[in-house]
Protein backbone atom coordinates (compact mmCIF):
# COMPACT_ATOMS: atom_id res chain seq x y z
CA UNK A 1 0.00 0.00 0.00
CA UNK A 2 3.05 2.10 0.78
CA UNK A 3 4.24 1.62 -2.71
CA UNK A 4 1.50 3.26 -4.12
CA UNK A 5 1.93 6.65 -2.44
CA UNK A 6 5.29 7.05 -3.98
CA UNK A 7 4.23 6.69 -7.19
CA UNK A 8 3.42 9.96 -8.95
CA UNK A 9 0.00 9.13 -9.19
CA UNK A 10 -0.53 8.39 -5.71
CA UNK A 11 2.06 11.32 -4.92
CA UNK A 12 -0.33 13.70 -6.73
CA UNK A 13 -3.39 12.14 -4.80
CA UNK A 14 -1.97 12.58 -1.64
CA UNK A 15 -0.82 16.29 -2.40
CA UNK A 16 -4.31 17.13 -3.65
CA UNK A 17 -5.43 15.20 -0.54
CA UNK A 18 -3.66 17.15 1.80
CA UNK A 19 -4.48 20.63 -0.03
CA UNK A 20 -7.92 20.03 0.39
CA UNK A 21 -7.96 18.90 4.30
CA UNK A 22 -5.47 21.67 5.23
CA UNK A 23 -7.26 24.68 2.86
CA UNK A 24 -10.91 24.02 2.73
CA UNK A 25 -11.53 22.12 6.36
CA UNK A 26 -8.81 23.49 8.43
CA UNK A 27 -8.42 26.87 6.51
CA UNK A 28 -11.86 28.16 5.85
CA UNK A 29 -13.72 26.82 8.51
CA UNK A 30 -11.24 28.58 10.85
CA UNK A 31 -11.53 31.73 8.51
CA UNK A 32 -14.99 31.91 9.16
CA UNK A 33 -15.11 31.45 12.34
CA UNK A 34 -12.36 34.19 12.36
CA UNK A 35 -13.93 36.28 11.14
CA UNK A 36 -17.19 35.97 14.04
CA UNK A 37 -13.88 36.47 16.65
CA UNK A 38 -12.85 39.72 14.95
CA UNK A 39 -16.42 40.85 15.20
CA UNK A 40 -16.82 40.27 19.02
CA UNK A 41 -13.80 41.64 19.85
CA UNK A 42 -14.63 44.20 18.20
CA UNK A 43 -17.74 45.08 19.42
CA UNK A 44 -16.49 44.28 23.25
CA UNK A 45 -14.10 47.25 22.88
CA UNK A 46 -17.37 49.61 21.76
CA UNK A 47 -19.03 47.56 24.60
CA UNK A 48 -21.80 46.37 21.90
CA UNK A 49 -23.02 42.91 22.17
CA UNK A 50 -21.64 41.93 18.41
CA UNK A 51 -23.38 39.21 16.61
CA UNK A 52 -25.46 36.93 18.63
CA UNK A 53 -28.73 36.23 16.80
CA UNK A 54 -27.88 33.44 14.47
CA UNK A 55 -27.08 29.95 16.27
CA UNK A 56 -25.94 30.14 19.97
CA UNK A 57 -23.96 32.96 20.48
CA UNK A 58 -24.23 34.11 17.16
CA UNK A 59 -21.86 31.58 16.00
CA UNK A 60 -23.32 30.84 13.03
CA UNK A 61 -23.15 34.22 11.88
CA UNK A 62 -20.51 34.03 9.13
CA UNK A 63 -22.25 31.24 8.08
CA UNK A 64 -25.35 33.14 7.34
CA UNK A 65 -23.36 35.94 5.64
CA UNK A 66 -21.93 33.84 3.24
CA UNK A 67 -24.96 32.18 1.89
CA UNK A 68 -26.47 35.40 1.52
CA UNK A 69 -23.47 36.30 -0.57
CA UNK A 70 -24.02 32.80 -2.23
CA UNK A 71 -27.19 34.08 -3.36
CA UNK A 72 -27.00 37.57 -4.62
CA UNK A 73 -27.09 38.26 -7.69
CA UNK A 74 -23.88 39.25 -9.49
CA UNK A 75 -23.50 43.13 -10.96
CA UNK A 76 -20.76 43.59 -13.61
CA UNK A 77 -20.11 47.36 -14.18
CA UNK A 78 -21.26 48.76 -17.24
CA UNK A 79 -17.86 50.24 -18.20
CA UNK A 80 -15.84 47.38 -16.26
CA UNK A 81 -12.85 45.50 -18.50
CA UNK A 82 -14.90 41.87 -17.42
CA UNK A 83 -12.83 39.60 -17.76
CA UNK A 84 -10.12 41.35 -15.86
CA UNK A 85 -13.34 42.18 -13.08
CA UNK A 86 -13.82 39.21 -12.91
CA UNK A 87 -10.16 37.56 -12.61
CA UNK A 88 -9.08 39.89 -9.53
CA UNK A 89 -10.95 38.01 -6.81
CA UNK A 90 -9.77 34.72 -8.41
CA UNK A 91 -5.98 35.59 -8.65
CA UNK A 92 -6.68 37.47 -5.10
CA UNK A 93 -8.01 34.17 -3.23
CA UNK A 94 -5.73 31.88 -5.52
CA UNK A 95 -2.73 33.68 -3.84
CA UNK A 96 -4.44 33.86 -0.21
CA UNK A 97 -4.70 30.52 -0.40
CA UNK A 98 -1.58 28.99 -2.49
CA UNK A 99 0.71 31.00 0.47
CA UNK A 100 -0.62 27.97 2.80
CA UNK A 101 1.42 25.75 0.82
CA UNK A 102 4.82 26.41 2.75
CA UNK A 103 3.56 27.14 6.12
CA UNK A 104 4.99 24.25 8.31
CA UNK A 105 2.11 23.79 10.52
CA UNK A 106 3.18 20.91 13.09
CA UNK A 107 6.45 18.80 12.88
CA UNK A 108 6.16 17.01 9.16
CA UNK A 109 3.00 19.06 8.58
CA UNK A 110 3.70 20.67 5.63
CA UNK A 111 2.64 20.57 2.51
CA UNK A 112 5.52 21.13 0.32
CA UNK A 113 8.89 21.62 2.44
CA UNK A 114 10.72 23.65 -0.53
CA UNK A 115 14.26 24.92 0.75
CA UNK A 116 13.05 28.77 -0.17
CA UNK A 117 9.62 28.49 2.04
CA UNK A 118 10.32 31.82 3.28
CA UNK A 119 10.92 33.74 0.02
CA UNK A 120 7.93 32.10 -1.69
CA UNK A 121 5.47 33.36 1.13
CA UNK A 122 7.17 36.87 0.68
CA UNK A 123 6.93 36.55 -2.98
CA UNK A 124 3.49 35.06 -2.83
CA UNK A 125 2.18 37.95 -0.61
CA UNK A 126 3.70 40.65 -2.77
CA UNK A 127 1.61 39.16 -5.50
CA UNK A 128 -1.62 39.88 -3.23
CA UNK A 129 -1.82 43.53 -4.99
CA UNK A 130 -2.42 42.63 -8.10
CA UNK A 131 -5.29 41.04 -7.04
CA UNK A 132 -6.69 44.92 -5.22
CA UNK A 133 -5.07 46.75 -8.17
CA UNK A 134 -6.48 45.05 -11.07
CA UNK A 135 -10.27 44.78 -9.36
CA UNK A 136 -9.75 48.93 -8.83
CA UNK A 137 -8.90 49.36 -12.32
CA UNK A 138 -11.15 47.21 -13.95
CA UNK A 139 -14.44 48.51 -12.36
CA UNK A 140 -13.90 51.76 -14.29
CA UNK A 141 -14.75 53.58 -11.48
CA UNK A 142 -12.84 56.92 -9.92
CA UNK A 143 -13.24 55.64 -6.02
CA UNK A 144 -11.99 51.98 -6.15
CA UNK A 145 -9.07 53.32 -8.93
CA UNK A 146 -7.83 55.74 -5.87
CA UNK A 147 -8.26 52.70 -3.93
CA UNK A 148 -6.09 50.39 -6.27
CA UNK A 149 -4.03 52.81 -6.37
CA UNK A 150 -3.31 53.98 -2.89
CA UNK A 151 -2.99 50.22 -2.21
CA UNK A 152 -0.40 49.91 -4.76
CA UNK A 153 2.07 52.18 -3.18
CA UNK A 154 1.34 50.69 0.43
CA UNK A 155 1.79 47.61 0.01
CA UNK A 156 5.35 48.02 -2.08
CA UNK A 157 6.59 49.86 0.49
CA UNK A 158 5.83 48.04 3.35
CA UNK A 159 7.05 45.30 1.96
CA UNK A 160 10.01 46.58 1.97
CA UNK A 161 10.90 46.78 5.72
CA UNK A 162 9.21 43.17 5.97
CA UNK A 163 11.14 41.98 3.44
CA UNK A 164 14.02 43.50 5.78
CA UNK A 165 12.54 42.24 9.17
CA UNK A 166 12.70 38.48 7.25
CA UNK A 167 16.27 39.19 6.52
CA UNK A 168 17.13 39.18 10.26
CA UNK A 169 15.16 35.98 10.73
CA UNK A 170 17.34 33.90 7.87
CA UNK A 171 20.65 35.80 9.62
CA UNK A 172 19.63 34.09 12.74
CA UNK A 173 18.85 30.65 11.28
CA UNK A 174 20.78 30.80 8.60
CA UNK A 175 17.99 28.97 6.44
CA UNK A 176 14.97 30.13 4.39
CA UNK A 177 13.27 26.66 5.07
CA UNK A 178 10.76 27.92 7.53
CA UNK A 179 10.56 24.17 8.66
CA UNK A 180 14.14 24.32 9.52
CA UNK A 181 13.47 28.31 11.65
CA UNK A 182 10.98 26.75 13.39
CA UNK A 183 13.02 23.60 14.31
CA UNK A 184 15.95 26.04 15.66
CA UNK A 185 13.48 27.55 17.92
CA UNK A 186 13.33 24.50 20.00
CA UNK A 187 13.47 24.39 23.92
CA UNK A 188 11.60 26.77 25.54
CA UNK A 189 10.65 31.06 24.74
CA UNK A 190 14.04 31.85 25.25
CA UNK A 191 15.43 30.26 21.63
CA UNK A 192 12.90 32.05 20.23
CA UNK A 193 13.36 34.40 17.43
CA UNK A 194 11.78 37.68 19.35
CA UNK A 195 14.36 36.68 21.93
CA UNK A 196 17.01 35.99 19.79
CA UNK A 197 17.21 32.82 19.06
CA UNK A 198 19.88 30.17 20.33
CA UNK A 199 19.06 30.28 23.99
CA UNK A 200 20.65 32.52 26.61
CA UNK A 201 23.81 33.15 24.67
CA UNK A 202 22.15 35.28 22.15
CA UNK A 203 19.85 37.08 24.58
CA UNK A 204 21.47 40.82 23.64
CA UNK A 205 20.13 40.49 20.02
CA UNK A 206 16.62 40.89 21.70
CA UNK A 207 16.92 44.36 21.51
CA UNK A 208 17.17 44.45 18.28
CA UNK A 209 14.37 41.02 17.28
CA UNK A 210 11.65 42.56 19.59
CA UNK A 211 11.51 46.00 17.74
CA UNK A 212 11.88 43.74 14.54
CA UNK A 213 9.01 41.76 15.75
CA UNK A 214 6.46 44.62 16.40
CA UNK A 215 7.98 46.39 12.82
CA UNK A 216 7.02 42.86 11.37
CA UNK A 217 3.76 43.37 12.89
CA UNK A 218 2.78 46.85 12.16
CA UNK A 219 4.02 46.04 8.14
CA UNK A 220 1.51 42.55 8.36
CA UNK A 221 -1.36 44.89 8.94
CA UNK A 222 -0.06 47.44 6.28
CA UNK A 223 0.30 44.19 4.04
CA UNK A 224 -2.89 42.90 4.81
CA UNK A 225 -4.97 46.71 4.16
CA UNK A 226 -6.24 46.04 7.98
CA UNK A 227 -7.01 49.22 9.82
CA UNK A 228 -5.18 51.39 10.95
CA UNK A 229 -3.79 51.17 7.04
CA UNK A 230 -6.68 50.00 5.68
CA UNK A 231 -6.48 52.92 3.41
CA UNK A 232 -7.62 51.15 0.24
CA UNK A 233 -11.16 51.05 1.37
CA UNK A 234 -11.03 53.58 4.01
CA UNK A 235 -14.89 53.83 3.90
CA UNK A 236 -14.87 57.76 5.30
CA UNK A 237 -13.17 58.86 2.46
CA UNK A 238 -13.73 56.30 -0.67
CA UNK A 239 -16.75 54.31 0.22
CA UNK A 240 -15.10 50.80 -0.04
CA UNK A 241 -12.23 51.53 -1.82
CA UNK A 242 -11.34 49.04 -4.43
CA UNK A 243 -14.32 46.58 -3.52
CA UNK A 244 -17.39 49.59 -4.58
CA UNK A 245 -18.29 47.84 -7.77
CA UNK A 246 -18.07 44.11 -6.34
CA UNK A 247 -21.10 42.42 -4.60
CA UNK A 248 -22.11 38.43 -4.49
CA UNK A 249 -19.27 35.92 -4.84
CA UNK A 250 -16.61 37.85 -5.63
CA UNK A 251 -16.81 40.29 -2.97
CA UNK A 252 -17.27 36.89 -0.78
CA UNK A 253 -13.53 35.59 -2.86
CA UNK A 254 -12.61 39.46 -1.52
CA UNK A 255 -13.14 38.80 1.81
CA UNK A 256 -11.97 35.83 1.97
CA UNK A 257 -8.77 36.32 0.61
CA UNK A 258 -8.01 39.22 2.89
CA UNK A 259 -9.29 36.82 5.99
CA UNK A 260 -6.55 34.15 4.25
CA UNK A 261 -3.82 36.56 4.48
CA UNK A 262 -4.00 38.02 8.16
CA UNK A 263 -4.60 34.59 9.44
CA UNK A 264 -1.05 33.94 7.38
CA UNK A 265 0.56 37.42 8.29
CA UNK A 266 -0.17 35.86 12.18
CA UNK A 267 0.64 32.51 11.56
CA UNK A 268 3.72 33.86 9.59
CA UNK A 269 4.75 35.96 12.66
CA UNK A 270 4.05 32.69 15.42
CA UNK A 271 6.79 30.92 12.90
CA UNK A 272 9.60 33.48 12.47
CA UNK A 273 9.36 35.27 15.82
CA UNK A 274 7.35 32.95 18.48
CA UNK A 275 8.64 29.66 17.98
CA UNK A 276 6.03 28.45 15.33
CA UNK A 277 4.80 24.78 16.86
CA UNK A 278 7.49 24.77 19.45
CA UNK A 279 6.21 24.89 23.30
CA UNK A 280 7.14 27.76 25.49
CA UNK A 281 8.82 25.71 27.84
CA UNK A 282 11.08 22.17 27.14
CA UNK A 283 9.46 19.08 26.22
CA UNK A 284 11.26 16.45 26.92
CA UNK A 285 8.15 14.19 27.89
CA UNK A 286 6.73 14.11 24.42
CA UNK A 287 10.12 11.77 23.20
CA UNK A 288 7.97 8.67 23.69
CA UNK A 289 4.77 9.85 22.15
CA UNK A 290 3.00 8.98 18.48
CA UNK A 291 4.30 11.19 15.87
CA UNK A 292 0.78 12.17 15.38
CA UNK A 293 0.02 12.96 19.13
CA UNK A 294 3.60 15.26 18.80
CA UNK A 295 2.33 16.97 15.36
CA UNK A 296 -1.06 17.68 17.13
CA UNK A 297 0.85 19.04 20.37
CA UNK A 298 2.71 20.80 18.01
CA UNK A 299 -0.11 22.53 16.03
CA UNK A 300 -1.84 23.05 18.86
CA UNK A 301 0.89 26.15 19.99
CA UNK A 302 0.72 27.18 16.49
CA UNK A 303 -2.79 27.69 16.42
CA UNK A 304 -2.88 29.40 20.04
CA UNK A 305 0.26 31.67 19.01
CA UNK A 306 -1.51 32.62 15.78
CA UNK A 307 -4.39 33.11 17.69
CA UNK A 308 -2.87 35.73 19.90
CA UNK A 309 -1.53 37.49 16.59
CA UNK A 310 -4.93 37.89 15.72
CA UNK A 311 -6.20 38.96 18.63
CA UNK A 312 -3.55 42.11 18.47
CA UNK A 313 -4.44 42.11 15.62
CA UNK A 314 -8.36 42.89 15.64
CA UNK A 315 -7.52 44.94 18.85
CA UNK A 316 -5.53 47.40 17.17
CA UNK A 317 -8.32 47.90 14.85
CA UNK A 318 -10.68 48.36 17.11
CA UNK A 319 -8.53 51.03 18.76
CA UNK A 320 -6.42 52.49 16.64
CA UNK A 321 -7.83 55.27 14.35
CA UNK A 322 -7.42 55.12 11.02
CA UNK A 323 -3.98 56.81 9.32
CA UNK A 324 -3.40 59.85 7.10
CA UNK A 325 -1.72 58.79 3.79
CA UNK A 326 0.95 60.58 4.47
CA UNK A 327 1.91 59.68 7.61
CA UNK A 328 1.60 56.04 6.43
CA UNK A 329 3.98 56.59 3.93
CA UNK A 330 6.36 58.01 6.29
CA UNK A 331 6.40 55.37 8.30
CA UNK A 332 6.78 53.41 6.06
CA UNK A 333 10.05 54.80 4.02
CA UNK A 334 11.14 57.12 6.99
CA UNK A 335 10.84 54.87 10.18
CA UNK A 336 10.96 51.33 9.33
CA UNK A 337 12.99 50.89 6.87
CA UNK A 338 15.87 53.10 8.02
CA UNK A 339 15.15 50.83 11.41
CA UNK A 340 14.79 47.39 9.79
CA UNK A 341 18.35 47.98 7.68
CA UNK A 342 20.27 49.09 10.83
CA UNK A 343 19.10 45.71 12.10
CA UNK A 344 20.18 43.64 9.36
CA UNK A 345 23.58 45.33 9.50
CA UNK A 346 23.38 44.83 13.87
CA UNK A 347 22.34 41.15 13.21
CA UNK A 348 24.72 40.40 10.68
CA UNK A 349 27.47 41.84 12.86
CA UNK A 350 26.64 39.66 15.81
CA UNK A 351 26.13 36.24 13.58
CA UNK A 352 30.33 36.82 12.59
CA UNK A 353 31.81 38.62 15.61
CA UNK A 354 29.69 37.09 18.44
CA UNK A 355 31.90 34.85 21.07
CA UNK A 356 28.96 32.13 20.97
CA UNK A 357 26.71 31.20 18.32
CA UNK A 358 24.04 28.98 18.21
CA UNK B 1 9.22 12.75 -15.67
CA UNK B 2 6.69 12.79 -17.92
CA UNK B 3 5.25 15.32 -15.79
CA UNK B 4 8.35 17.96 -15.76
CA UNK B 5 7.94 17.67 -19.35
CA UNK B 6 4.19 18.56 -19.50
CA UNK B 7 4.97 21.20 -16.99
CA UNK B 8 7.66 22.23 -18.82
CA UNK B 9 5.55 22.65 -22.35
CA UNK B 10 2.77 24.43 -20.76
CA UNK B 11 4.98 27.17 -19.17
CA UNK B 12 7.12 27.50 -21.82
CA UNK B 13 3.73 28.27 -23.82
CA UNK B 14 2.18 30.21 -21.64
CA UNK B 15 5.58 32.05 -21.72
CA UNK B 16 5.83 32.64 -25.01
CA UNK B 17 2.15 33.16 -25.46
CA UNK B 18 1.83 35.99 -22.95
CA UNK B 19 5.31 37.31 -24.54
CA UNK B 20 3.15 37.16 -27.90
CA UNK B 21 0.03 38.85 -26.29
CA UNK B 22 2.20 41.50 -24.43
CA UNK B 23 2.85 43.22 -27.36
CA UNK B 24 -0.43 42.36 -29.91
CA UNK B 25 -2.80 43.26 -26.82
CA UNK B 26 -5.07 46.62 -27.66
CA UNK B 27 -5.09 47.69 -24.26
CA UNK B 28 -2.03 48.67 -22.68
CA UNK B 29 -3.12 47.40 -19.07
CA UNK B 30 -3.70 43.95 -20.37
CA UNK B 31 0.13 43.96 -21.93
CA UNK B 32 1.44 44.63 -18.26
CA UNK B 33 -0.80 41.59 -16.90
CA UNK B 34 0.33 39.53 -19.68
CA UNK B 35 3.94 41.08 -19.17
CA UNK B 36 3.20 39.83 -14.79
CA UNK B 37 1.72 36.27 -16.76
CA UNK B 38 5.27 35.62 -18.30
CA UNK B 39 7.40 36.41 -15.88
CA UNK B 40 5.63 34.33 -13.83
CA UNK B 41 5.35 31.37 -16.03
CA UNK B 42 9.27 31.84 -16.41
CA UNK B 43 9.53 31.83 -12.63
CA UNK B 44 7.97 28.06 -13.22
CA UNK B 45 10.55 27.21 -15.92
CA UNK B 46 13.37 28.55 -13.06
CA UNK B 47 11.90 26.18 -10.74
CA UNK B 48 11.61 23.15 -13.48
CA UNK B 49 15.63 23.86 -13.54
CA UNK B 50 16.22 23.53 -9.65
CA UNK B 51 16.48 27.07 -9.52
CA UNK B 52 14.17 27.96 -6.99
CA UNK B 53 16.24 30.90 -5.40
CA UNK B 54 16.13 32.35 -9.02
CA UNK B 55 12.79 31.82 -9.21
CA UNK B 56 11.71 33.07 -6.06
CA UNK B 57 13.43 36.33 -6.55
CA UNK B 58 12.21 37.10 -9.87
CA UNK B 59 9.01 36.55 -8.15
CA UNK B 60 9.40 38.53 -5.90
CA UNK B 61 11.61 41.41 -7.68
CA UNK B 62 9.78 41.58 -10.89
CA UNK B 63 6.51 40.69 -10.53
CA UNK B 64 5.75 42.21 -6.74
CA UNK B 65 7.88 45.47 -7.31
CA UNK B 66 8.53 46.51 -10.69
CA UNK B 67 5.83 45.03 -12.72
CA UNK B 68 3.64 46.80 -9.91
CA UNK B 69 4.63 50.03 -10.36
CA UNK B 70 4.47 49.63 -14.31
CA UNK B 71 0.92 48.98 -13.97
CA UNK B 72 0.73 52.21 -12.14
CA UNK B 73 2.49 53.90 -14.40
CA UNK B 74 0.12 52.19 -17.38
CA UNK B 75 -2.96 52.81 -15.49
CA UNK B 76 -2.46 56.37 -14.67
CA UNK B 77 -0.97 57.53 -18.15
CA UNK B 78 -3.84 57.30 -20.74
CA UNK B 79 -1.99 55.37 -23.65
CA UNK B 80 -3.28 56.14 -27.34
CA UNK B 81 -2.49 52.77 -28.82
CA UNK B 82 -3.12 54.21 -32.07
CA UNK B 83 -1.11 56.63 -32.09
CA UNK B 84 1.86 54.62 -30.94
CA UNK B 85 1.12 52.16 -33.66
CA UNK B 86 1.61 55.43 -36.23
CA UNK B 87 5.20 54.08 -36.77
CA UNK B 88 4.90 50.44 -36.76
CA UNK B 89 5.69 49.78 -40.29
CA UNK B 90 8.55 52.16 -40.36
CA UNK B 91 10.04 50.33 -37.24
CA UNK B 92 9.19 47.33 -38.57
CA UNK B 93 12.71 45.98 -40.05
CA UNK B 94 14.87 47.11 -37.34
CA UNK B 95 12.93 45.53 -34.68
CA UNK B 96 12.62 42.65 -36.65
CA UNK B 97 16.39 42.61 -37.04
CA UNK B 98 17.06 43.18 -33.36
CA UNK B 99 14.75 39.88 -32.66
CA UNK B 100 16.61 38.24 -35.62
CA UNK B 101 19.65 38.82 -33.97
CA UNK B 102 18.85 37.90 -30.58
CA UNK B 103 17.05 34.56 -30.93
CA UNK B 104 20.07 33.60 -33.50
CA UNK B 105 22.61 34.44 -30.25
CA UNK B 106 20.16 32.07 -28.11
CA UNK B 107 19.88 29.33 -30.95
CA UNK B 108 23.87 29.38 -30.99
CA UNK B 109 24.66 29.39 -27.25
CA UNK B 110 22.17 26.98 -26.19
CA UNK B 111 23.21 24.58 -28.71
CA UNK B 112 26.81 25.19 -28.06
CA UNK B 113 26.31 24.35 -24.65
CA UNK B 114 24.32 21.63 -25.71
CA UNK B 115 26.56 19.90 -27.85
CA UNK B 116 29.98 20.73 -26.04
CA UNK B 117 29.51 22.85 -23.01
CA UNK B 118 28.08 19.55 -20.66
CA UNK B 119 32.37 19.04 -19.83
CA UNK B 120 33.01 22.66 -19.78
CA UNK B 121 30.51 23.96 -17.80
CA UNK B 122 31.66 22.37 -14.87
CA UNK B 123 34.64 24.87 -15.12
CA UNK B 124 32.50 27.85 -14.50
CA UNK B 125 33.28 29.29 -10.83
CA UNK B 126 29.23 28.60 -10.48
CA UNK B 127 29.18 25.05 -10.77
CA UNK B 128 32.26 24.73 -8.91
CA UNK B 129 30.72 26.29 -5.91
CA UNK B 130 27.70 24.31 -6.48
CA UNK B 131 29.36 20.85 -7.27
CA UNK B 132 31.57 21.41 -3.33
CA UNK B 133 28.60 20.26 -1.93
CA UNK B 134 25.77 19.06 -3.61
CA UNK B 135 23.43 18.97 -0.07
CA UNK B 136 24.15 22.43 -0.58
CA UNK B 137 20.59 24.74 -1.54
CA UNK B 138 21.33 26.63 -4.06
CA UNK B 139 20.53 29.90 -2.52
CA UNK B 140 23.94 28.84 -0.49
CA UNK B 141 25.51 28.46 -4.01
CA UNK B 142 24.73 31.61 -5.45
CA UNK B 143 25.75 33.40 -2.20
CA UNK B 144 29.29 31.69 -2.24
CA UNK B 145 29.97 32.25 -6.07
CA UNK B 146 28.19 36.08 -5.39
CA UNK B 147 30.93 36.75 -2.14
CA UNK B 148 34.07 35.04 -2.89
CA UNK B 149 34.32 35.10 -6.93
CA UNK B 150 32.69 38.24 -7.67
CA UNK B 151 32.22 40.24 -4.54
CA UNK B 152 34.23 43.48 -6.24
CA UNK B 153 31.64 43.15 -9.62
CA UNK B 154 28.41 42.60 -6.86
CA UNK B 155 29.52 45.80 -4.69
CA UNK B 156 30.21 47.59 -8.25
CA UNK B 157 26.73 46.71 -8.92
CA UNK B 158 25.03 47.54 -5.53
CA UNK B 159 27.33 50.96 -6.24
CA UNK B 160 25.59 51.76 -9.37
CA UNK B 161 22.34 51.05 -8.69
CA UNK B 162 23.22 53.44 -5.59
CA UNK B 163 24.55 56.12 -7.73
CA UNK B 164 21.43 56.09 -9.58
CA UNK B 165 18.92 56.09 -6.81
CA UNK B 166 20.53 59.13 -5.63
CA UNK B 167 20.73 60.79 -9.06
CA UNK B 168 16.92 59.54 -9.94
CA UNK B 169 16.19 61.67 -6.31
CA UNK B 170 18.22 64.52 -6.78
CA UNK B 171 16.58 65.16 -10.58
CA UNK B 172 13.18 65.37 -9.18
CA UNK B 173 13.53 66.61 -5.30
CA UNK B 174 12.45 70.27 -5.93
CA UNK B 175 11.21 72.42 -2.63
CA UNK B 176 9.06 75.08 -3.50
CA UNK B 177 9.23 78.00 -1.65
CA UNK B 178 5.62 79.14 0.10
CA UNK B 179 4.42 75.37 0.63
CA UNK B 180 3.86 74.61 4.50
CA UNK B 181 5.21 71.46 5.42
CA UNK B 182 4.59 69.69 8.56
CA UNK B 183 7.02 69.27 10.75
CA UNK B 184 6.56 66.59 13.08
CA UNK B 185 9.38 67.65 15.74
CA UNK B 186 7.95 71.10 16.11
CA UNK B 187 4.68 69.25 16.22
CA UNK B 188 6.01 67.26 18.73
CA UNK B 189 7.55 69.38 20.78
CA UNK B 190 4.81 71.74 21.52
CA UNK B 191 4.07 72.85 24.93
CA UNK B 192 0.96 74.86 26.43
CA UNK B 193 3.69 77.33 27.39
CA UNK B 194 4.65 77.82 23.64
CA UNK B 195 1.23 77.46 21.79
CA UNK B 196 -0.87 78.93 24.17
CA UNK B 197 -0.89 82.48 25.22
CA UNK B 198 -3.69 83.99 27.58
CA UNK B 199 -4.98 87.62 26.78
CA UNK B 200 -7.95 89.25 28.50
CA UNK B 201 -9.53 91.75 25.48
CA UNK B 202 -11.10 94.74 26.50
CA UNK B 203 -14.72 94.99 24.95
CA UNK B 204 -14.66 96.57 21.81
CA UNK B 205 -10.41 95.77 20.86
CA UNK B 206 -10.51 91.96 19.87
CA UNK B 207 -7.34 90.22 20.12
CA UNK B 208 -4.63 91.24 18.05
CA UNK B 209 -3.60 88.64 15.76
Amino acid sequence: MTAFWTTPAGWSLLTVGQILLVLLVLLLTLAIFLIYGDRKIFAAVQMRRGPNVVGPFGLLQSFADLGKFLIKELVIPAGADKVVFLLAPLISVTLALGSWAAMPLAPGWVVSNISVGVLYLFAVSSLGVYGIIMGGWASNSKYPFLGALRSAAQMVSYEVSIGFVIITVILLSGSMNLTRIVELQAGGFWHWNILGGAGLANLPLALVMIPMGVIFFISGLAETNRPPFDLPEAESELVAGYAIEYGSTPYLLFYLSEMSNILLMSGLMAVLFLGGWQAPFPTPFTAHWAPTAVSLFGFMWLYLKSLLVFFMNSMVRAVVPRYRYDQLMRLGWKVFLPTSLVAVALVAGWRVYAPVIG
Amino acid sequence: MALQAIAFYLMAAVTLGSGLAVVSARNPVHSVLFLIAAFFSAAGLFVLLGAEFLAMLLVVVYVGAVAVLFLFVVMMLDVDFAQLRQGFARYMPLGGLIAGGLAIEMVVVSTTVATRGAARLNETPMARGAGAADAMSNAEAIGRVLYTNYVYFFQAAGMVLLVAMIGAIVLTLRHKPGVKRQVIMDQVLRNPATGMRMVSPKPGEGVEP
